[in-house]
């Protein structure tokens, strides 16, 4: 079974998306802080007439703060009729993908252990299978 | 009724249309238990709707239909095929008469009782009856005449227009800093009106009859006061009131849940109304009407009443209140114990209101929808409550604000007023790590945006305002902003539950430069900033009684102080905002005074003819073309005129006077005020300028004062090289020259004298304007 993928870097690191999560690519400039809200939540961000609240993807994988001053690029997922961007460090490709998700079997960070749902073999080598659901839900979510 | 007919219509329509696939795998298979449920619910259903409506023809058929089913059903009668046509047959009628009854065609009765006999009859009988009407339904086809559309699309209609009112106000912006041309700013203004009218019409759109609301209650009234042994009349009135779809959805639980208290509660048994010396049938009213922005639906009974003294017996008991607390609560507030959680004055629970789940939820639910609930009680002659709802969901009055840097809106519905805290009528007291401003000699639990915000704020303490906030059922508090913007109107989205999850934002929404603005949650501020009841107790500390709130009605009018200290009102439709000057940026230029604002000059009104010694404050108003500065002391308070006008004695800045509060308070005339400064406005606050011959006597004291009404600046010929345009007249071949070449000649005979003569007649006034504004845009132009 073939899928696409969205290739992106997070924190340094290079991770594959599945595509059909996906609504768009975008560039994410002036976000607008929420005061009071969770740390990866960045702010919020208006996409035409449509107000996208910014995840800030490294502090959700508690490694680290990103800077949201400049333009970025974010990844504009919808999840329960509520917009959301990802702030990525780079989104680099698409690749069709028709190879196994393998479960990880090795020992990874715990931010990384939360998103990611396995590990995918691509040309440019392995990376990990991230949900980007559960990117929006944040550390705190595993506590709760 | 009629709308009721429409929905019945659609939505048969729309089961039949369901049906379709049910109908055919039916017969198919006539045994298939669920399709068969499938078809008997919609007879049932059609039923039931058509004894409601009186359509004996449909109530008969489906009646007829439901009979057979129930016995196939029970297993009393096989589904064989003669029946299964039968059914079908009926159906098909029932679609044929569902469309006649929207298209207003008559169909023959006379074959009915066929298809009815042929539930009972021989298969092939049925069989031809089948065929036959078939044949007809496709006739009968007319083309329909409404539609049904989701709410779903109608909202990206409406998120569609808030993205062409943003891309227009982005357009306005560039043209604005580009160098303009009159014909693309007419055509942008035509590209304004039309945008305008479409949000205009989208909104409408969504826009119900509230009747959609009311037309239950009076079987709801009927059926719960039999049920109780009551006798309760029902009067509702205002069903033709309009509001937004998705608001009625919203407001029907709450007007329910009042209702229902209202019967169970509120009236009392005949015997008890009778020996109480009323008339043993209760009343229970219902209206609704609109005010402004906001529609306020009334429910009032003349009941036994909120036994206040029972509530705060209660709340003792629940450990809500305090006994010392208790004591200083005014009428009012106790009534309005029943918003508390866990306070229901029944003794018992009942069947019909329910347990405690009660009039907190309401409340709840009301302030959700930027909504307020108002209690009033008497003891022993019934209560009123008020829900006042927004007229749209999406579409919401603001106060823009700032701290820390950042803006935010506060739903306008929420806030009392605004007042500055250099004001000498506020004053800020610390109390235990806390703060209490007093204003008025009125002492309000205090804090700061920045600070419930967690961000540093960027005005000092002395130099911030205070939005006295009430976020419902009395809690009055104030908030401290670094500064105070303006009044919008703004289209609100919903928040990701990430963001709502924080308590303090209520939703989110685009301001006209495209960046997003987050809505404060007023209660949730106060939540967060731990200003709970106990806390607001201070204001009652200041030992008077909270008078109950009026029901915000009129005109929304700011009350101010002028510079010469006279209490003025302003409809607050017309304020664009309120700005500081010095006096500096204020000049006598071009015959009146003017302020310099960044980079426009607006013709100021409120100062007289003297440029102020000192920093004032001055109004912008709008009256959507023109912008007109008001310089003025104070903003005293936020106000609603309701009370008669009487008219000034001669036209002029105030058109007249009206009671406030007890005192006289006079009304600026915005139309007088536009009127004076309009004609001073044009060309972009220069006046064009227009040459006249002043030594003839007819055009100096005839002309000039039209030609200066009209807004041009008039010198004589000797300064004509200065001049945009120039009248001489006809006769007159002496004529200056004139760079621009604009020239207007006048003749004194009504006559045209031979074909070349553009000349006009001296009393053709609106020939004369016109001309004179023709050459005034060339020569703008050129």
């Amino acid at each position: 079974m073939t899928e696409l993928l969205l290739i992106a870097t997070i924190a340094g690191e290079r991770v594959a998306i599945p595509a059909a999560d996906v609504e768009s690519v975008v560039e994410i400039e002036g976000v607008t802080p929420v005061p009071r809200s969770p740390v990866h939540v960045a702010g919020l961000a208006a996409l035409r007439s449509r107000v996208l609240t910014v995840i800030d993807s490294c502090a959700s994988l508690e490694l680290g703060t990103s800077d949201t001053g400049r333009s970025r690029e974010a990844i504009v997922i919808e999840v329960g009729g509520y917009p959301y961007a990802l702030l990525v460090d780079t989104v680099e490709d698409v690749i069709e993908h028709s190879g196994k998700v393998r479960p990880i079997r090795t020992s990874i960070a715990p931010g990384w252990r939360r998103v990611a749902t396995g590990m995918v073999e691509t040309e440019s080598g392995l990376m990990l299978l991230i949900d980007a659901n559960s990117i929006l839900s944040g550390p705190t979510a595993e506590a709760a | 009724m009629e709308d009721l007919i429409n929905e019945f219509i659609a939505e048969t329509r729309e089961m039949l249309e369901a049906l379709g696939g049910e109908i055919v795998a039916w017969e198919a298979a006539p045994s298939d238990r669920a399709r068969l449920d499938e078809i008997f619910r919609f007879v049932h259903t059609v039923k039931g709707n058509c004894g409601f409506f009186d359509l004996p023809r449909l109530e008969t058929l489906s009646h007829a239909a439901e009979g057979v089913l129930a016995e196939v059903r029970s297993g009393e009668r096989p589904a064989d095929h003669g029946l299964v046509s039968a059914v079908l047959a009926i159906i098909d009628r029932i679609g044929e008469l569902v469309q006649a009854l929207e298209t207003g065609e008559s169909i023959s009765s006379a074959d009915d009782a066929q298809l009815i006999e042929a539930l009972t009859a021989s298969p092939s009988a049925s069989e031809r009856e089948h065929q036959g009407s078939a044949g007809t339904v496709l006739e009968g086809r007319k083309a329909v005449r409404s539609i049904r559309l989701s709410i779903d699309l109608l909202d990206r209609m409406m998120s569609g227009v808030s993205d062409m009112v943003l891309a227009r106000n982005e357009l306005s912006r560039r043209l604005r800093e580009a160098p303009t041309d009159l014909a693309v700013e007419a055509a942008f203004e035509r590209v304004s009106t039309c945008i305008a009218e479409m949000r205009d019409a989208i909104t409408r759109t969504r826009m119900q009859r509230i009747d959609n609301l009311f037309v239950t209650l009076p079987r709801m009234v009927r059926d719960l006061s039999s049920e109780l042994g009551k006798q309760v009349s029902l009067e509702v009135d205002g069903g033709d009131v309009e509001l937004d779809r998705e608001m009625i959805e919203m407001i029907r639980d709450p007007l329910t849940h009042i209702v229902r208290n209202a019967i169970d509660h509120g009236v009392e048994p005949p015997g008890d109304r009778t020996a109480a010396g009323k008339a043993s049938s209760g009343m229970l009213r219902v209206s609704a009407r609109q005010s402004g922005n906001q529609i306020l639906i009334d429910i009032s009974d003349d009941g036994r009443g909120i036994d206040g003294d029972k509530l705060v017996k209660k709340a003792v008991s629940n450990n809500l209140l305090t006994e010392q607390q208790a004591e200083r609560l005014g009428a009012a507030q106790k009534t309005a114990l029943i918003f508390e959680a866990g306070l229901s004055t029944a003794r018992e629970v009942t069947s019909i209101s329910g347990r405690g789940v009660g009039m907190d939820v309401v409340r709840a639910n009301i302030e959700r929808i930027g909504g307020v609930v108002d209690v009033d009680s008497k003891l022993g002659q019934g209560v009123r409550f008020t829900l006042r709802v927004p007229l749209t969901l999406t579409i919401i009055p603001a106060l823009t604000v700032s701290a820390g840097g950042q803006t935010f809106a506060i739903p306008r519905s929420a806030i009392e007023e605004i007042v500055r805290s250099k004001n000498d009528s506020v004053r800020v007291e610390a109390l235990g790590g806390s703060h209490v401003a007093s204003i008025r000699g009125k002492r309000i639990p205090l804090t700061w945006l920045a600070d419930v915000l967690g961000v540093a704020p960027e005005a000092s303490a002395s130099e911030q305002s205070f939005i006295v906030l009430k976020p419902a059922g009395g809690d009055v508090y104030a908030v401290g902003v670094d500064f105070v913007h303006d009044h919008e109107e703004l289209v609100i989205k919903p928040a990701a539950p990430v963001v709502m999850a924080t308590g303090l934002y209520a939703g989110t929404t685009l301001a006209d430069d495209g960046s997003p603005i987050l809505l404060l949650d007023p209660s949730g501020i106060a939540a967060r900033a731990g200003l709970l009841l106990d806390q607001n107790e201070l204001e009652k500390l200041a030992a008077r009684p909270h008078a109950p709130e009026a029901p915000q009605e009129g005109t929304q009018a700011l009350l101010f102080r002028t510079i010469y200290g006279a209490k003025r009102v302003i409809p607050l439709a017309v304020v664009e905002r309120i700005e500081d000057v010095l006096p500096d940026a204020i000049k006598l230029s071009a015959g009146r005074l003017r302020v310099a604002i960044g980079d426009e000059i607006l013709p100021l009104a409120g100062c007289g003819d003297q440029v102020p010694s000192h920093r004032i404050r001055i109004l912008r108003l709008s009256d959507g073309a023109t912008e007109v500065a008001y310089g003025f002391a104070d903003v005293a308070d936020l106000v609603s005129v309701t009370g008669e006008m009487k008219p000034a004695a001669s036209p002029g800045e105030v058109s007249g006077v009206t009671l406030i509060a007890g005192e006289q308070v006079e009304i600026l005339d915005t139309y007088w005020l536009f009127a004076d400064c309009a004609s001073t406005r044009d060309g972009g606050g220069r006046k064009p300028v227009c040459a006249l011959p002043t030594d003839d006597p007819w055009m100096n004291t005839i002309l000039r004062p039209i030609i200066e009404g009209a807004g041009y600046h008039v010198v004589s010929h000797a300064d004509a090289e200065a001049a945009d345009i120039l009248i001489t007249n006809a006769e007159d071949e002496d004529v200056p020259p004139l760079p621009s070449g604009q020239v207007v000649r006048i003749r004194s005979s009504a006559e045209v004298r031979g074909k070349a003569d553009d000349s006009i007649y001296r009393y053709d006034r609106t020939g004369l304007i016109s001309a004179l504004s023709r050459h005034a845009a060339k020569r703008t132009k050129g």
